[in-house]
């Protein structure tokens, strides 16, 4: 497992070519030529070309999974030194910081409308004039999500936000966020059991965060169908719903995302992938499953809750 | 798993692989800079022809020679395929060559990422153009793709366009990662952050801002892919939504995307000048800072570009006066490079023509900058020609000068060859001459009031135009000029020494020329 070292300097060390990168490029390209066609299609009504999105999914999984093997036969193979591990722990933080901004720009849309779009288009605030001229009798109210000038957009009857505080006991989205903090604590227990090297501990833990993420997605989905069925919030439903379902849409894909993560974990820890020392793998995944619940905190109280 | 055992045995020792697999499987940074070179300069020429078209119809006054529609799209995929396509591809290029060697680094931190980031473009950039083929045509809204004009006038093709941009998105923001992991870990022992090279700082602040506004972006084009398919109101106002909205959350990654297209220029003149001059960069740590602060203010002003959608009045003098803000770091680095030029034993080859060009003619855009910042005087410059000349003076005459500065003050390190200096000259005063002719008049013409992404005008521009198509045609013209040097000196010439240029400093210099395919595989003794 030695690191190759020169003249006392360890080697930073640079793979010989891969085919990996440029089938993945090419199984991206497809995929996503196929998911446009057929997006069209569904309003067109003609024929997309849903087999491409098919065949580039396929080839961008199977590239990923060889990339993945690849780095983890490298790694065990001692050919990583610590300055290459460094690499991948940049390269991992600054990806988070661009999932951030990513969740910030529907951030970003939700406070705009709220807090100058709705009022100016219901004819408050400095550009009142706005609402005058467009929808004189038009209205805003965020809370009820009873925002939408025009009848082309039905609105919702209802929306997720908070009740008050004595009826949080029947209120979703507070257990869903009890849940989620849990797992938060939950993947960080498994860490630091990894770090002291109990395996049995790790295991455990690890597997709890798994089941929490579970379920945190199953009511989630409640939660969806409660929405287009009892409350008729839609994403088509007007603003409040746009933003409502982008948001935890996003949030959600990701927490998909971070639950496919974890299990592969856990499949690397019953492996003996891992060793108190060299876990960067394993670090990574607890990092985005922190990120996926502190923006999951922010969508709780902008979306729900305020 | 053979394949990675192989790599045991150090492949430093290997010159490259034979073949088209050299380039398809390559984790080399120098293969991969040289591809984004290549791949930038095609689209060059793509976005170059487009630009033609566009001035081809401009000539006369009256519809000549394209249809509007179709005009509109040559607009639209002009501004996209010189953005996505030329600019940001090309610095992405010098970035993998240069950095790595600057540094004293091996390759870059993440070799294999590296060449994803660059196989994303090609593809991309083959799902952007080929809207144009499209039924309905290709995207017709401008590269600003302003809702509703985008979403619920769009043509069907535009789903394409956003999925391109997505692409195209992902790759710069891996390029990004890999950029800002070789810098911040890969620096020979020794070469602290404040011994760093120019270009090397700010890349790492253009990369920063990569990383912070292409997900902005990806969010904007996600959010019209919404409107147009899933029924989503974010840009309609029936709905309880906004277009404006569009535009805050565009420009809040366009404005710093101007800024990430010029930053790595402002570094490229920042080593070519000190090299012509033959002496040290004036005021290093001054133009440290002001590199970040300009980095900075870049978050706070997008709204400059939107002061005639009906803004309150503060939020119109907020902007107004950041952006004023930002002229006081850029006239910093202005007069850094003219002091780092004062007394100097100055000597004018090509890579010094352009870098003086660059300062000269980039200092006239950040004029007709902070004009346009004016917020009452925007309202009569906005959507004129006089915006159109501003951007070209900052992007073609800057970012684009910067570029050609840059592969000729490093092509003898490339390629082990001086160029034709003779050439090298001619290809400059045509350029020189021809960015002017294109786009000084355009400045009258907009202050007259000319529109601009408008097919046909009204007769008192007729002059001003015609000046414009021929000199955008001979600076069109003249690029292959500058292919020709290029080719000519990869395939042959005065042998070049390491140093190349007596006044050059830096590790890329120690070196010798043509470079080794792998360069420092154990960190060098710095001085
Ligand atoms: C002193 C520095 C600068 C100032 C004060 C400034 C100011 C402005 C303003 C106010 C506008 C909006 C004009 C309008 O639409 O009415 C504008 C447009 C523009 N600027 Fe600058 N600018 C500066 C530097 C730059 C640089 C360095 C670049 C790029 C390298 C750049 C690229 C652009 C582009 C591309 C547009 C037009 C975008 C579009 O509408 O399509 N600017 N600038
Ligand atoms: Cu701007």
């Amino acid at each position: 497992m030695a690191q190759q070292q020169v003249d006392g300097h360890e080697i930073y060390y640079v793979p010989s070519q891969s085919k990996v990168p440029v089938w993945l490029a090419f199984g991206l390209g497809v995929m996503l030529y196929g998911v446009a066609s057929w997006m069209n299609s569904l309003q067109t009504g003609q024929h997309g070309h849903e087999i491409m999105m098919l065949v580039g999914f396929l080839i961008v999984a199977i590239a990923l999974y060889k990339w993945f093997a690849a780095v983890i036969v490298e790694n065990h193979a001692g050919l990583n030194s610590s300055q290459v591990k460094r690499s991948y722990v940049w390269g991992m933080g600054w990806f988070i910081f661009s999932e951030v901004m990513f969740f910030a720009a529907f951030f970003g849309a939700l406070f705009y409308i709220r807090f100058f779009a709705l009022t100016w288009l219901g004819g408050g605030g400095e550009k009142a004039i706005t609402g005058e001229y467009l929808w004189p009798d038009f209205s805003p109210d965020w809370a009820t999500g009873a925002v939408n000038p025009h009848p082309q957009f039905a609105g919702p009857d209802g929306t997720f936000a908070a009740p008050s505080l004595t009826n949080w006991g029947a209120y979703l989205p507070f257990y869903n966020t009890v849940i989620l903090l849990s797992s938060s604590v939950t993947i960080h227990v498994a860490h630091t059991a990894l770090k002291e090297g109990n395996r049995r501990k790790l295991i455990l833990w690890l597997g709890i965060t798994i089941a929490l993420a579970f379920l945190f997605m199953g009511l989630q989905i409640e939660e969806y169908v409660q929405a287009y069925r009892d409350l008729g919030l839609t994403m088509d439903s007007g603003i409040y719903g746009s933003t409502f379902f982008l948001l935890t849409g996003f949030h959600g894909f990701h927490v998909a995302l971070g639950t496919f993560m974890l299990i592969i974990m856990l499949a690397r820890c019953l492996k003996g992938h891992f060793t108190k020392e060299d876990h960067f793998g394993f670090e990574a995944t607890a990092w985005y499953w922190h990120f996926v619940d502190v923006v999951w905190l922010a969508l709780f109280l902008f979306v729900y809750v305020f | 798993m053979s394949a990675v055992i192989d790599a045991h045995h150090d492949d430093h020792d290997h010159g490259p692989a034979k073949g088209i697999t050299r380039w398809l499987y390559t984790t080399n940074h120098k293969d991969i800079g040289s591809m984004y070179l290549w791949f930038s300069f095609i689209m060059f020429l793509a976005g170059g022809v487009m630009a033609l078209v566009i001035r081809a119809e401009l000539f006369q006054p009256g519809q000549s020679f394209v249809d509007p529609h179709f005009f509109n799209q040559m607009t639209t995929m002009h501004g996209l395929v010189m953005v996505f396509g030329a600019i940001m591809p090309a610095f992405v290029g010098l970035a993998n060559w240069m950095l790595p060697m600057m540094v004293g680094a091996p390759d870059m931190a993440l070799p294999r990422m590296n060449n994803l980031s660059f196989w994303i473009l090609p593809f991309a950039s083959a799902l952007l153009i080929s809207t144009l083929f499209m039924e309905g045509g290709g995207p017709d809204f401008g590269w600003t793709l302003y809702a509703p004009l985008s979403t619920t006038y769009g043509p069907p093709s535009t789903t394409f366009v956003i999925f391109a941009i997505h692409l195209l998105g992902a790759s710069s923001i891996m390029g990004a990662i890999n950029i800002i992991a070789t810098i911040l870990n890969m620096r020979a022992p020794g070469m602290t952050l404040m011994k760093m090279p120019m270009f090397v700082w700010t890349w790492l602040i253009t990369a920063y801002l990569l990383i912070a506004v292409m997900p902005v972006l990806a969010g904007a084009v996600t959010m019209m892919l919404f409107d147009i398919h899933f029924g989503t109101s974010f840009f309609d106002a029936a709905g309880g939504g906004d277009p404006v909205l569009f535009q805050h959350i565009f420009w809040f990654f366009g404005h710093p995307e101007v800024y990430i297209m010029i930053l790595p220029a402002f570094g490229i003149v920042s080593h070519v000048i000190p090299a012509f001059s033959r002496k040290k960069l004036f005021g290093y740590d001054s133009m440290v800072y002001a590199t970040s602060s300009i980095a900075f203010l870049s978050f706070i002003v997008w709204a400059h570009h939107m002061f005639t959608v009906g803004m309150p009045l503060a939020g119109q003098l907020f902007f107004m006066y950041a952006t004023m803000l930002i002229a006081v770091p850029t006239g910093v680095k202005v007069f850094n490079w003219i002091s780092t030029m004062w007394q100097g034993a100055m000597t004018f080859e090509t890579p010094m023509l352009f870098a003086l060009a660059f300062v000269f003619l980039f200092t006239v855009g950040g004029f007709s900058g902070v004009m346009l910042a004016i917020a009452p005087a925007d309202y009569q410059y906005h959507d004129t020609y006089f915006v159109v000349a501003h951007f070209h003076y900052v992007l073609v005459s800057g970012a684009l000068f910067s570029i050609f500065c840059a592969v000729y003050f490093w092509l003898p390190k490339w390629t082990g060859h001086m160029y034709s200096e003779a050439l090298g000259k001619v290809h400059f005063w045509l350029s020189f001459i021809g960015v002017n002719i294109a786009f000084f008049p355009m400045h009258f013409s907009g202050l007259a009031g000319m529109p601009r992404r408008i097919p046909d005008y009204a007769l008192q521009f007729a002059n001003f135009n015609a000046w414009s198509t021929v000199g955008a045609f001979i600076f069109g013209l003249s690029q292959l000029l500058f292919l020709y040097v290029v080719i000519q000196s990869i395939r042959g010439g005065q042998k070049a020494t390491a140093q190349v240029w007596d006044g050059a400093e830096g590790l890329e210099w120690t070196v010798p020329s043509p470079a080794p395919y792998h360069t420092f595989s154990t960190p060098p003794q710095l001085k």
